[in-house]
């Protein structure tokens, strides 16, 4: 892809980004910072292909540090958001919130 | 331009789709019972990455790198365990850190090695614009690196929370930051641009961890909501600059997602304070009322109670507010909270929450405590929704909060946190107020105006113990 392309994809994406995020609703915060953290590791495509190559020992070391990082980030990103999604939740269930409701 | 990176189309569509379902995974969080779907959206997405990557390089190094990804893997999975809700920000904190110093390394790695990544001719030189891009994504990702480093250290208490103020740090930042610009520019500008040619990208880099850090530490302990927002944006900047660099679009969509994301964080949290983004990064924020020492002298009458004051009032209100803030945090008082709301509920007292923007160290920080105690996410609501309510509630109930309830913020143009939207609480019939003593003012250093009025009731205490005592009162 030439610059200009990646460029559009960039500008693009902010758009995207502003309207997404002002869509959440603030209840959400720190899951979404969270979350962002988790995707933000998709620089680990790049560590990827530090590792993977060969040649240069260093770029290489250097690479395979960078996939453990971004593999505590991602898993420990996505699980903690799991953990604290799975916390919303109405309290239908219990008899206290009928009564509270009739 | 000038740079082609060999990546097969297929892949091309598959960084796509991830980029799209990153999207998803943002979307998702518009509401409670979508956002679980969301989260594994994101999953898949990062998946899609990782094996489009790994297949792309025909698998090698996979054992060294299936070792890595086991490793940190492991400890991500057992931190996000084991981690305790209250110390969320600490954790993002360190979270950020990692993807700073991620991008930073797979900058270093692309320099050394640009043929790997595509990005020199067949000389051996980087291309001017890769030039550019790597040089910004290690000098964004070190910042990002040791900024939340700090942060990280103030949230969890291994260095204080007060500001830390240098004599002409203004000056010293602003150098420091024109040193990494002329650098950056000489870096792209240089005939030695080569694989691992010259110190100037190391020193980009040392300069770069030097700034994050002094940019930091002057910003108080109670400002850290904007901080740990703007560097989730720097985080995603970095993100994106290294997907400038490798041509890749789910890196580009997620680096431009997640800066916007903290960005616009920062920018909600400044507007809850009516502070500037810039009075804010520029720090020192709270550093009077911790240099005069003792907090204001209080010699005006003000009315106390016990926990089974509290607890009659509480039992014959019809509607009652509780406001809770970073002292609810500090005394993990939130299960028992919920343990009083729910004894309440039982006597049928219309029981809600109101929650300030900037309450607790993190955005949405008390909504995540709430939720980890049981509390129904549909009687949570925020400033804007419930304000208007409090006229009408027979009690508002603070527990923790100081600043965001201060009347001050309305009428008292001299203070420090005047035109900060507050919560109404003096509007209801009753105040009762829990709080550790009468002296130490809030962390904007400023006295509050509502301890001292004849409807308020002041519960001195530690808010846990006291909850405790009120719940046994019912």
């Amino acid at each position: 892809m030439d610059f200009i392309s990646i460029l559009s994809i960039f500008v693009m994406a902010c758009f995207v980004g502003y309207y997404v995020v002002w869509s959440v609703t603030p209840a959400l915060h720190t899951p979404l910072m969270a979350v962002t953290n988790a995707i933000s590791s998709v620089i680990i495509v790049g560590a990827l292909i530090a590792s993977a190559a060969a040649g240069v020992a260093s770029a290489k070391w250097l690479g395979l540090i960078a996939v453990a990082l971004a593999s505590v980030n991602i898993f420990g990103g996505f699980a903690v958001t799991a953990r604290m999604l799975a916390m919303y939740k109405k309290k239908e269930k219990k008899a206290l919130a009928v009564k509270a409701g009739s | 331009m000038e740079h082609v990176v060999n990546t097969p189309a297929w892949a091309l569509l598959a960084y796509l789709v991830s980029g799209v379902l990153f999207i998803l995974a943002l979307r998702g969080l518009s509401s409670p019972e979508t956002s679980r779907a969301g989260n594994r959206y994101g999953m898949a997405g990062m998946l899609i990455a990782v094996v489009t990557t790994l297949v792309m390089q025909q698998l090698a190094g996979i054992l060294e790198i299936a070792v890595a990804i086991a490793v940190g893997g492991a400890i991500g999975l057992v931190t996000a365990r084991r981690i305790a809700m209250t110390d969320m920000p600490q954790l993002v904190a360190a979270f950020h850190s990692l993807v700073g110093m991620a991008a930073v390394l797979v900058g270093l790695a692309a320099w050394l090695n640009p043929a790997a990544f595509g990005i020199a001719d067949s000389a051996g030189q980087i291309f001017a614009i890769s030039r550019v891009e790597l040089a910004l994504g290690t000098a964004i990702g070190a910042i990002t690196f040791s900024g939340s480093i700090i942060a990280f250290a103030k949230l969890n208490g291994n260095m204080s929370g007060a500001p830390i103020i240098l004599p002409g740090r203004h000056l010293i930042n602003f150098g420091i930051l024109g040193g990494i610009i002329v650098l950056v520019v000489l870096y792209v500008l240089s005939g030695a641009g080569g694989a691992g040619e010259g110190s100037l990208i190391p020193t980009v880099v040392a300069l770069s961890f030097l700034i994050g850090f002094l940019l930091i530490i002057p910003i108080g302990g109670a400002d850290m909501p904007v901080v740990v927002s703007m560097l989730n944006s720097y985080s995603g900047w970095a993100a994106a600059a290294m997907g400038f660099t490798l041509s890749n679009s789910a890196m580009i969509i997620t680096g431009a997602l997640v800066g916007s994301s903290g960005a616009i964080l920062s920018y909600i949290m400044c507007k809850a304070m009516n502070r500037s983004f810039i009075s804010v990064i520029s720090g020192g924020f709270g550093q009077d009322a911790t240099a005069a020492g003792g907090g204001p002298v209080i010699d005006r009458p003000y009315k106390t109670g016990s926990a089974d004051d509290a607890a009659f009032l509480l039992k014959n209100a019809e509607k009652v507010i509780i406001v809770p803030g970073y002292g609810m945090a500090v005394a993990q008082a939130q299960h028992v909270l919920r343990e009083m709301g729910d004894l309440l509920e039982e006597q049928g007292v219309d029981v809600r929450y109101a929650i300030h923007p900037v309450a607790g160290r993190m955005p949405g920080h008390m909504n995540v405590l709430l939720a980890e105690a049981n509390v129904d996410y549909e009687k949570v609501f925020e400033l804007e929704d419930i304000n208007s309510d409090f006229g009408q509630a027979d009690v508002a109930f603070v527990i923790g909060a100081n600043d965001v309830t201060n009347p001050a913020a309305k009428t008292d143009k001299t203070s420090p946190i005047y035109g900060m939207p507050i919560l109404d609480v003096e509007k209801a019939a009753t105040t009762l107020f829990i709080k550790r003593s009468m002296g130490g003012a809030g962390y904007a250093g400023v006295e509050n105006e509502l301890f001292f009025r004849d409807n308020t009731m002041m519960l001195l205490s530690d808010a846990k113990k006291m909850v405790e005592e009120i719940v046994k009162a019912l």
